[in-house]
Protein backbone atom coordinates (compact mmCIF):
# COMPACT_ATOMS: atom_id res chain seq x y z
CA UNK A 1 0.00 0.00 0.00
CA UNK A 2 2.70 2.47 1.01
CA UNK A 3 4.74 1.34 -1.96
CA UNK A 4 1.86 2.09 -4.27
CA UNK A 5 1.46 5.57 -2.79
CA UNK A 6 5.18 6.19 -3.22
CA UNK A 7 4.97 5.20 -6.87
CA UNK A 8 1.94 7.38 -7.44
CA UNK A 9 3.60 10.35 -5.75
CA UNK A 10 6.69 10.02 -7.90
CA UNK A 11 4.40 9.80 -10.95
CA UNK A 12 2.60 12.95 -9.86
CA UNK A 13 6.01 14.55 -9.49
CA UNK A 14 6.30 14.30 -13.27
CA UNK A 15 2.93 15.98 -13.67
CA UNK A 16 4.00 18.79 -11.33
CA UNK A 17 7.30 19.18 -13.15
CA UNK A 18 5.51 19.61 -16.47
CA UNK A 19 3.06 22.00 -14.81
CA UNK A 20 5.65 24.23 -13.17
CA UNK A 21 8.08 24.42 -16.08
CA UNK A 22 5.29 25.03 -18.58
CA UNK A 23 3.94 27.94 -16.54
CA UNK A 24 7.40 29.38 -15.99
CA UNK A 25 8.13 29.50 -19.69
CA UNK A 26 4.68 29.96 -21.25
CA UNK A 27 3.81 33.06 -19.20
CA UNK A 28 6.63 35.21 -20.67
CA UNK A 29 6.54 33.54 -24.09
CA UNK A 30 2.81 34.33 -24.28
CA UNK A 31 3.60 38.02 -23.82
CA UNK A 32 6.02 37.94 -26.73
CA UNK A 33 3.36 36.27 -28.89
CA UNK A 34 0.89 38.95 -27.78
CA UNK A 35 3.21 41.71 -28.96
CA UNK A 36 3.56 39.83 -32.25
CA UNK A 37 -0.19 39.59 -32.69
CA UNK A 38 -0.66 43.29 -31.88
CA UNK A 39 2.22 44.83 -33.80
CA UNK A 40 1.50 47.41 -36.48
CA UNK A 41 3.82 45.48 -38.82
CA UNK A 42 1.29 43.40 -40.74
CA UNK A 43 3.32 40.38 -41.90
CA UNK A 44 4.38 39.65 -38.31
CA UNK A 45 0.87 40.19 -37.06
CA UNK A 46 -0.69 37.81 -39.57
CA UNK A 47 2.00 35.20 -39.14
CA UNK A 48 1.53 35.29 -35.38
CA UNK A 49 -2.23 35.04 -35.67
CA UNK A 50 -2.03 32.08 -38.05
CA UNK A 51 0.38 30.41 -35.62
CA UNK A 52 -2.00 30.95 -32.71
CA UNK A 53 -4.90 29.66 -34.81
CA UNK A 54 -3.04 26.45 -35.66
CA UNK A 55 -1.92 25.82 -32.09
CA UNK A 56 -5.33 26.49 -30.60
CA UNK A 57 -7.14 24.72 -33.40
CA UNK A 58 -5.41 21.35 -33.16
CA UNK A 59 -5.34 18.84 -30.29
CA UNK A 60 -2.54 19.13 -27.78
CA UNK A 61 -2.22 15.34 -28.04
CA UNK A 62 -1.40 15.64 -31.73
CA UNK A 63 1.09 18.41 -30.99
CA UNK A 64 2.86 16.10 -28.55
CA UNK A 65 3.31 13.49 -31.28
CA UNK A 66 4.49 16.08 -33.77
CA UNK A 67 7.12 17.45 -31.41
CA UNK A 68 8.31 13.95 -30.57
CA UNK A 69 8.49 12.54 -34.11
CA UNK A 70 8.86 15.45 -36.50
CA UNK A 71 12.52 16.31 -35.73
CA UNK A 72 13.58 12.73 -36.44
CA UNK A 73 11.44 12.27 -39.54
CA UNK A 74 12.12 15.67 -41.08
CA UNK A 75 15.65 16.51 -40.00
CA UNK A 76 17.12 13.19 -38.99
CA UNK A 77 17.49 14.42 -35.41
CA UNK A 78 15.19 12.20 -33.39
CA UNK A 79 13.90 13.65 -30.13
CA UNK A 80 15.04 11.17 -27.50
CA UNK A 81 14.06 13.06 -24.40
CA UNK A 82 10.31 12.57 -23.91
CA UNK A 83 10.10 15.08 -21.10
CA UNK A 84 11.76 17.65 -23.34
CA UNK A 85 9.28 16.94 -26.14
CA UNK A 86 6.41 17.26 -23.67
CA UNK A 87 7.66 20.61 -22.41
CA UNK A 88 8.16 22.01 -25.89
CA UNK A 89 4.61 21.07 -26.90
CA UNK A 90 3.07 22.29 -23.64
CA UNK A 91 4.94 25.58 -23.57
CA UNK A 92 4.01 26.42 -27.17
CA UNK A 93 0.41 25.35 -26.67
CA UNK A 94 -0.11 27.26 -23.44
CA UNK A 95 1.80 30.33 -24.60
CA UNK A 96 -0.63 30.55 -27.52
CA UNK A 97 -3.62 30.43 -25.18
CA UNK A 98 -2.04 32.89 -22.75
CA UNK A 99 -1.23 35.30 -25.58
CA UNK A 100 -4.90 35.54 -26.51
CA UNK A 101 -5.87 36.15 -22.90
CA UNK A 102 -3.21 38.87 -22.63
CA UNK A 103 -4.36 40.44 -25.88
CA UNK A 104 -7.96 40.53 -24.72
CA UNK A 105 -6.83 42.09 -21.45
CA UNK A 106 -4.64 44.73 -23.07
CA UNK A 107 -7.31 45.63 -25.63
CA UNK A 108 -9.90 46.02 -22.88
CA UNK A 109 -8.01 48.87 -21.19
CA UNK A 110 -9.70 52.15 -22.17
CA UNK A 111 -7.75 54.37 -24.55
CA UNK A 112 -8.14 57.18 -22.03
CA UNK A 113 -5.62 55.49 -19.72
CA UNK A 114 -2.93 55.65 -22.42
CA UNK A 115 -3.90 59.21 -23.32
CA UNK A 116 -3.86 60.36 -19.70
CA UNK A 117 -0.34 58.96 -19.36
CA UNK A 118 0.76 60.53 -22.63
CA UNK A 119 -0.44 64.04 -21.81
CA UNK A 120 1.41 63.75 -18.50
CA UNK A 121 4.64 63.25 -20.42
CA UNK A 122 5.07 59.54 -19.74
CA UNK A 123 6.98 57.36 -22.16
CA UNK A 124 5.30 54.37 -23.79
CA UNK A 125 7.12 51.86 -21.56
CA UNK A 126 6.15 53.92 -18.48
CA UNK A 127 2.52 53.91 -19.59
CA UNK A 128 2.60 50.13 -20.13
CA UNK A 129 4.42 49.13 -16.96
CA UNK A 130 3.17 51.84 -14.56
CA UNK A 131 -0.43 52.17 -15.64
CA UNK A 132 -1.71 49.48 -17.96
CA UNK A 133 0.01 46.29 -16.77
CA UNK A 134 -1.51 45.96 -13.31
CA UNK A 135 -4.97 46.68 -14.68
CA UNK A 136 -4.44 43.97 -17.30
CA UNK A 137 -3.25 41.51 -14.66
CA UNK A 138 -6.32 42.19 -12.57
CA UNK A 139 -8.64 41.68 -15.52
CA UNK A 140 -7.06 38.48 -16.79
CA UNK A 141 -6.49 36.71 -13.48
CA UNK A 142 -9.81 34.81 -13.58
CA UNK A 143 -9.23 33.52 -17.14
CA UNK A 144 -5.61 32.72 -16.38
CA UNK A 145 -6.79 30.79 -13.33
CA UNK A 146 -8.98 28.65 -15.56
CA UNK A 147 -6.10 27.89 -17.90
CA UNK A 148 -3.76 27.08 -15.04
CA UNK A 149 -6.22 24.57 -13.61
CA UNK A 150 -6.74 23.03 -17.04
CA UNK A 151 -2.96 22.74 -17.36
CA UNK A 152 -2.74 20.65 -14.21
CA UNK A 153 -5.09 18.12 -15.75
CA UNK A 154 -3.55 18.34 -19.23
CA UNK A 155 -0.21 17.16 -17.87
CA UNK A 156 -1.72 13.65 -17.89
CA UNK A 157 -1.65 13.81 -21.70
CA UNK A 158 2.12 13.45 -21.64
CA UNK A 159 1.64 9.69 -21.23
CA UNK A 160 0.76 9.41 -24.94
CA UNK A 161 4.43 9.94 -25.73
CA UNK A 162 5.58 7.80 -22.84
CA UNK A 163 6.17 10.11 -19.91
CA UNK A 164 5.65 8.13 -16.68
CA UNK A 165 3.09 10.47 -15.21
CA UNK A 166 0.70 9.47 -12.46
CA UNK A 167 -2.17 7.96 -14.47
CA UNK A 168 0.25 5.92 -16.57
CA UNK A 169 1.97 4.43 -13.55
CA UNK A 170 -1.34 3.83 -11.80
CA UNK A 171 -2.80 2.02 -14.76
CA UNK A 172 -0.09 -0.63 -14.51
CA UNK A 173 -1.69 -1.86 -11.27
CA UNK A 174 -4.85 -2.84 -13.13
CA UNK A 175 -2.86 -5.73 -14.63
CA UNK A 176 -2.52 -7.03 -11.06
CA UNK A 177 -6.27 -6.67 -10.65
CA UNK A 178 -5.93 -3.44 -8.63
CA UNK A 179 -8.27 -0.63 -9.74
CA UNK A 180 -7.91 1.44 -6.55
CA UNK A 181 -4.61 3.13 -7.47
CA UNK A 182 -5.96 4.27 -10.84
CA UNK A 183 -9.09 5.79 -9.34
CA UNK A 184 -7.14 7.37 -6.48
CA UNK A 185 -5.09 9.49 -8.93
CA UNK A 186 -8.09 11.80 -9.11
CA UNK A 187 -7.45 12.75 -5.50
CA UNK A 188 -3.96 14.03 -6.32
CA UNK A 189 -5.33 16.30 -9.03
CA UNK A 190 -8.18 17.42 -6.81
CA UNK A 191 -5.92 18.24 -3.90
CA UNK A 192 -3.44 20.17 -6.00
CA UNK A 193 -6.16 22.09 -7.83
CA UNK A 194 -7.73 22.87 -4.48
CA UNK A 195 -4.49 24.49 -3.36
CA UNK A 196 -4.21 26.38 -6.64
CA UNK A 197 -7.78 27.64 -6.28
CA UNK A 198 -6.93 29.01 -2.85
CA UNK A 199 -3.79 30.67 -4.21
CA UNK A 200 -5.67 32.21 -7.14
CA UNK A 201 -8.35 33.50 -4.79
CA UNK A 202 -5.65 35.08 -2.67
CA UNK A 203 -4.10 36.76 -5.71
CA UNK A 204 -7.48 38.13 -6.78
CA UNK A 205 -8.14 39.47 -3.29
CA UNK A 206 -4.73 41.16 -3.28
CA UNK A 207 -5.97 43.27 -6.21
CA UNK A 208 -9.37 44.00 -4.71
CA UNK A 209 -8.24 47.42 -3.54
CA UNK A 210 -8.91 48.97 -6.90
CA UNK A 211 -11.44 48.67 -9.70
CA UNK A 212 -10.36 48.24 -13.27
CA UNK B 1 3.54 88.20 -27.35
CA UNK B 2 0.68 85.76 -27.00
CA UNK B 3 1.32 82.64 -24.97
CA UNK B 4 -0.43 80.55 -27.61
CA UNK B 5 -0.78 81.15 -31.32
CA UNK B 6 -2.67 78.65 -33.42
CA UNK B 7 -2.44 79.25 -37.16
CA UNK B 8 -4.49 77.67 -39.92
CA UNK B 9 -4.85 74.36 -38.15
CA UNK B 10 -6.51 71.65 -40.23
CA UNK B 11 -7.31 68.02 -39.48
CA UNK B 12 -9.18 65.37 -41.43
CA UNK B 13 -10.21 61.86 -40.48
CA UNK B 14 -10.47 60.04 -43.79
CA UNK B 15 -12.69 62.21 -45.96
CA UNK B 16 -14.21 64.10 -43.02
CA UNK B 17 -12.58 67.45 -42.51
CA UNK B 18 -12.98 68.02 -38.78
CA UNK B 19 -10.89 71.19 -38.48
CA UNK B 20 -10.66 73.69 -41.32
CA UNK B 21 -8.25 76.52 -41.00
CA UNK B 22 -8.51 77.24 -37.26
CA UNK B 23 -6.61 80.31 -36.05
CA UNK B 24 -6.72 82.03 -32.70
CA UNK B 25 -4.43 83.26 -30.00
CA UNK B 26 -4.43 83.30 -26.22
CA UNK B 27 -2.80 85.69 -23.77
CA UNK B 28 -1.09 84.65 -20.57
CA UNK B 29 -3.59 84.46 -17.73
CA UNK B 30 -6.54 84.43 -20.08
CA UNK B 31 -9.29 81.84 -20.00
CA UNK B 32 -10.91 80.99 -23.27
CA UNK B 33 -14.18 79.08 -23.54
CA UNK B 34 -14.80 77.11 -26.71
CA UNK B 35 -18.46 76.45 -27.40
CA UNK B 36 -20.28 74.73 -30.22
CA UNK B 37 -22.47 71.74 -30.92
CA UNK B 38 -21.09 68.22 -30.81
CA UNK B 39 -19.18 67.37 -33.93
CA UNK B 40 -18.03 70.96 -34.39
CA UNK B 41 -14.38 69.99 -33.83
CA UNK B 42 -13.87 71.42 -30.33
CA UNK B 43 -12.51 68.23 -28.82
CA UNK B 44 -10.34 67.51 -31.84
CA UNK B 45 -8.84 70.97 -31.49
CA UNK B 46 -7.89 70.30 -27.85
CA UNK B 47 -6.50 66.91 -28.79
CA UNK B 48 -4.34 68.52 -31.47
CA UNK B 49 -2.96 71.01 -28.95
CA UNK B 50 -2.07 68.13 -26.64
CA UNK B 51 -0.47 66.07 -29.43
CA UNK B 52 -3.07 63.33 -29.09
CA UNK B 53 -3.89 63.97 -32.73
CA UNK B 54 -1.49 65.21 -35.37
CA UNK B 55 -2.91 68.08 -37.41
CA UNK B 56 -2.58 67.84 -41.18
CA UNK B 57 -2.02 71.53 -41.69
CA UNK B 58 -1.04 74.62 -39.74
CA UNK B 59 1.15 75.41 -36.78
CA UNK B 60 1.05 75.85 -33.01
CA UNK B 61 3.34 78.27 -31.17
CA UNK B 62 3.76 78.54 -27.41
CA UNK B 63 5.68 81.51 -25.99
CA UNK B 64 7.00 82.15 -29.47
CA UNK B 65 8.41 78.65 -29.80
CA UNK B 66 6.95 76.59 -32.61
CA UNK B 67 5.84 73.35 -30.99
CA UNK B 68 4.05 72.03 -34.02
CA UNK B 69 4.33 72.77 -37.70
CA UNK B 70 2.63 70.44 -40.14
CA UNK B 71 5.08 71.36 -42.90
CA UNK B 72 8.23 70.42 -41.00
CA UNK B 73 7.35 68.17 -38.09
CA UNK B 74 7.91 64.73 -39.55
CA UNK B 75 11.02 63.69 -37.68
CA UNK B 76 10.47 64.89 -34.13
CA UNK B 77 11.88 62.50 -31.55
CA UNK B 78 9.79 60.96 -28.80
CA UNK B 79 11.64 62.87 -26.10
CA UNK B 80 11.16 66.17 -27.88
CA UNK B 81 7.48 65.33 -28.42
CA UNK B 82 7.06 64.69 -24.69
CA UNK B 83 8.79 67.95 -23.81
CA UNK B 84 6.54 69.89 -26.17
CA UNK B 85 3.32 68.34 -25.00
CA UNK B 86 4.13 69.35 -21.42
CA UNK B 87 3.36 72.95 -22.37
CA UNK B 88 -0.23 71.77 -22.17
CA UNK B 89 -2.25 70.01 -19.50
CA UNK B 90 -5.48 68.24 -20.31
CA UNK B 91 -8.45 67.42 -18.13
CA UNK B 92 -10.60 64.77 -19.80
CA UNK B 93 -14.35 64.51 -19.90
CA UNK B 94 -14.09 60.99 -18.43
CA UNK B 95 -11.41 61.89 -15.81
CA UNK B 96 -9.16 58.95 -16.75
CA UNK B 97 -7.65 58.66 -13.30
CA UNK B 98 -5.35 55.67 -12.83
CA UNK B 99 -7.50 53.23 -10.82
CA UNK B 100 -4.68 51.41 -9.01
CA UNK B 101 -3.25 54.61 -7.55
CA UNK B 102 -4.64 56.76 -4.73
CA UNK B 103 -5.72 60.33 -5.37
CA UNK B 104 -2.36 61.52 -4.08
CA UNK B 105 -0.38 59.03 -6.17
CA UNK B 106 -2.36 60.05 -9.25
CA UNK B 107 -1.27 63.63 -8.69
CA UNK B 108 2.43 62.98 -8.10
CA UNK B 109 3.17 59.95 -10.34
CA UNK B 110 4.08 61.84 -13.51
CA UNK B 111 6.24 64.33 -11.61
CA UNK B 112 8.12 61.50 -9.93
CA UNK B 113 8.78 59.81 -13.27
CA UNK B 114 9.89 63.04 -14.91
CA UNK B 115 12.18 63.87 -11.97
CA UNK B 116 14.24 60.75 -12.71
CA UNK B 117 15.40 62.38 -15.91
CA UNK B 118 16.90 65.29 -14.00
CA UNK B 119 20.70 65.23 -13.93
CA UNK B 120 20.80 65.91 -10.17
CA UNK B 121 18.20 63.21 -9.38
CA UNK B 122 20.59 60.71 -7.83
CA UNK B 123 22.30 63.27 -5.67
CA UNK B 124 19.18 65.07 -4.47
CA UNK B 125 16.60 62.28 -4.68
CA UNK B 126 15.12 62.81 -1.22
CA UNK B 127 14.82 66.58 -1.54
CA UNK B 128 13.32 66.37 -5.03
CA UNK B 129 10.71 63.81 -3.97
CA UNK B 130 9.84 65.78 -0.83
CA UNK B 131 9.25 68.82 -2.97
CA UNK B 132 7.04 66.85 -5.39
CA UNK B 133 5.02 65.38 -2.53
CA UNK B 134 4.63 68.75 -0.87
CA UNK B 135 3.38 70.15 -4.16
CA UNK B 136 0.98 67.22 -4.53
CA UNK B 137 -0.49 67.80 -1.07
CA UNK B 138 -0.83 71.51 -1.77
CA UNK B 139 -2.66 70.80 -5.05
CA UNK B 140 -5.07 68.32 -3.47
CA UNK B 141 -5.72 70.92 -0.81
CA UNK B 142 -6.40 73.55 -3.47
CA UNK B 143 -9.16 71.37 -4.98
CA UNK B 144 -10.54 70.69 -1.52
CA UNK B 145 -9.55 67.02 -1.33
CA UNK B 146 -6.85 66.83 1.34
CA UNK B 147 -9.04 64.39 3.24
CA UNK B 148 -9.27 62.07 0.22
CA UNK B 149 -5.55 61.85 -0.52
CA UNK B 150 -5.43 58.14 0.27
CA UNK B 151 -8.70 57.21 -1.43
CA UNK B 152 -8.72 55.23 -4.65
CA UNK B 153 -10.66 56.63 -7.63
CA UNK B 154 -13.54 54.17 -7.25
CA UNK B 155 -14.08 55.42 -3.70
CA UNK B 156 -14.60 58.98 -4.95
CA UNK B 157 -17.64 60.61 -6.53
CA UNK B 158 -17.40 61.76 -10.14
CA UNK B 159 -16.96 65.35 -9.03
CA UNK B 160 -14.16 64.40 -6.65
CA UNK B 161 -12.47 62.32 -9.35
CA UNK B 162 -12.56 65.24 -11.73
CA UNK B 163 -11.06 67.53 -9.07
CA UNK B 164 -8.24 65.03 -8.57
CA UNK B 165 -7.76 65.00 -12.34
CA UNK B 166 -7.46 68.79 -12.30
CA UNK B 167 -4.84 68.63 -9.52
CA UNK B 168 -3.01 65.95 -11.52
CA UNK B 169 -2.94 68.15 -14.63
CA UNK B 170 -1.70 71.12 -12.57
CA UNK B 171 1.11 69.10 -11.00
CA UNK B 172 3.30 69.46 -14.08
CA UNK B 173 2.71 73.19 -14.09
CA UNK B 174 1.58 73.46 -17.73
CA UNK B 175 1.61 76.82 -19.50
CA UNK B 176 -1.92 76.21 -20.72
CA UNK B 177 -4.48 73.99 -19.03
CA UNK B 178 -7.13 72.51 -21.30
CA UNK B 179 -10.51 71.17 -20.21
CA UNK B 180 -12.48 68.88 -22.49
CA UNK B 181 -16.10 69.18 -21.36
CA UNK B 182 -15.04 68.68 -17.74
CA UNK B 183 -18.57 68.37 -16.38
CA UNK B 184 -20.32 66.48 -19.18
CA UNK B 185 -19.86 63.07 -17.53
CA UNK B 186 -21.12 64.29 -14.16
CA UNK B 187 -24.51 64.15 -12.51
CA UNK B 188 -25.98 67.68 -12.47
CA UNK B 189 -25.59 68.03 -8.69
CA UNK B 190 -21.84 67.37 -8.98
CA UNK B 191 -21.01 69.88 -11.71
CA UNK B 192 -20.92 72.81 -9.28
CA UNK B 193 -17.92 71.63 -7.27
CA UNK B 194 -15.86 71.14 -10.44
CA UNK B 195 -16.90 74.46 -11.93
CA UNK B 196 -15.97 76.17 -8.66
CA UNK B 197 -12.48 74.75 -8.85
CA UNK B 198 -12.12 76.02 -12.42
CA UNK B 199 -13.51 79.38 -11.31
CA UNK B 200 -10.87 79.65 -8.60
CA UNK B 201 -8.18 78.81 -11.16
CA UNK B 202 -9.46 81.60 -13.37
CA UNK B 203 -9.40 83.95 -10.41
CA UNK B 204 -5.70 83.12 -9.99
CA UNK B 205 -5.13 83.91 -13.69
CA UNK B 206 -4.42 80.36 -14.79
CA UNK B 207 -4.18 80.27 -18.57
CA UNK B 208 -6.98 77.97 -19.67
CA UNK B 209 -8.91 76.69 -22.65
CA UNK B 210 -12.25 75.27 -21.63
CA UNK B 211 -14.42 73.31 -24.03
CA UNK B 212 -17.82 73.44 -22.40
CA UNK B 213 -21.56 73.18 -22.81
CA UNK B 214 -22.13 75.24 -19.65
CA UNK B 215 -23.04 78.54 -21.23
CA UNK B 216 -23.66 80.44 -17.97
CA UNK B 217 -20.34 79.26 -16.67
CA UNK B 218 -18.55 80.33 -19.85
CA UNK B 219 -20.14 83.74 -19.56
CA UNK B 220 -18.98 84.19 -15.95
CA UNK B 221 -15.51 82.75 -16.16
CA UNK B 222 -14.16 83.15 -19.66
CA UNK B 223 -12.32 86.25 -20.80
CA UNK B 224 -13.09 85.29 -24.38
CA UNK B 225 -15.44 82.88 -26.10
CA UNK B 226 -14.84 81.11 -29.34
CA UNK B 227 -17.79 79.58 -31.15
CA UNK B 228 -16.96 76.73 -33.50
CA UNK B 229 -19.17 75.10 -36.07
CA UNK B 230 -18.23 72.38 -38.57
CA UNK B 231 -14.55 72.87 -38.07
CA UNK B 232 -14.33 76.64 -38.41
CA UNK B 233 -14.22 79.54 -35.97
CA UNK B 234 -17.54 81.27 -36.56
CA UNK B 235 -17.34 83.93 -33.88
CA UNK B 236 -14.80 85.07 -31.33
CA UNK B 237 -14.92 87.78 -28.69
CA UNK B 238 -15.97 88.80 -25.20
CA UNK B 239 -18.67 86.58 -23.65
CA UNK B 240 -20.99 89.56 -23.48
CA UNK B 241 -20.70 89.92 -27.25
CA UNK B 242 -20.60 86.30 -28.40
CA UNK B 243 -23.12 84.82 -25.99
CA UNK B 244 -25.43 87.74 -25.39
CA UNK B 245 -25.21 89.59 -28.71
CA UNK B 246 -24.00 87.14 -31.36
CA UNK B 247 -23.37 88.72 -34.72
CA UNK B 248 -23.36 85.57 -36.77
CA UNK B 249 -26.55 83.78 -37.75
CA UNK B 250 -25.00 80.37 -36.93
CA UNK B 251 -24.05 81.46 -33.41
CA UNK B 252 -27.53 82.85 -32.87
CA UNK B 253 -29.15 79.58 -33.94
CA UNK B 254 -26.85 77.52 -31.73
CA UNK B 255 -27.57 79.66 -28.67
CA UNK B 256 -31.30 79.70 -29.34
CA UNK B 257 -31.33 75.93 -29.47
CA UNK B 258 -29.22 75.79 -26.35
CA UNK B 259 -31.28 78.15 -24.22
CA UNK B 260 -34.61 76.77 -25.45
CA UNK B 261 -33.67 73.17 -24.82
Amino acid sequence: MLDIIRVLISGFGENLRIFALTLLMAIPLGLIITFGSMTRFRPVRWLTRVFVWVIRGTPLMLQLFVVLYAPGLLFGMPMRNRMMATLVAFVINYAAYFSEIYRGGIESIPRGQYEAGAVLGMTRPQIFFRIVLLQVIKRITPSMGNEVITLVKDTALSRVIGVAEIIMVAERYTKQGLIGPLFSTGLYFLLFNGLLTLLLGWIERRMDYFRA
Amino acid sequence: MSILEVSSLGKSFGVTEVLKDISFSLEKGESLAIIGSSGSGKTTLLRCLNHLETPDRGSIRVNGETIFDASSDAGVSGTEMRRRRLHFGLVFQSFNLFPQYTAFQNVVLASELLARERPDYKARRKAILDEIHENGRRLLDSVGLSAKADSYPHQLSGGQQQRVAIARALALNPDILCFDEPTSALDPELTGEVLNVIRSLAARSTTMIIVTHEMQFARQVADNVLFMDRGVVVEYGRPADVIDNPKQERTRRFLENYFNA
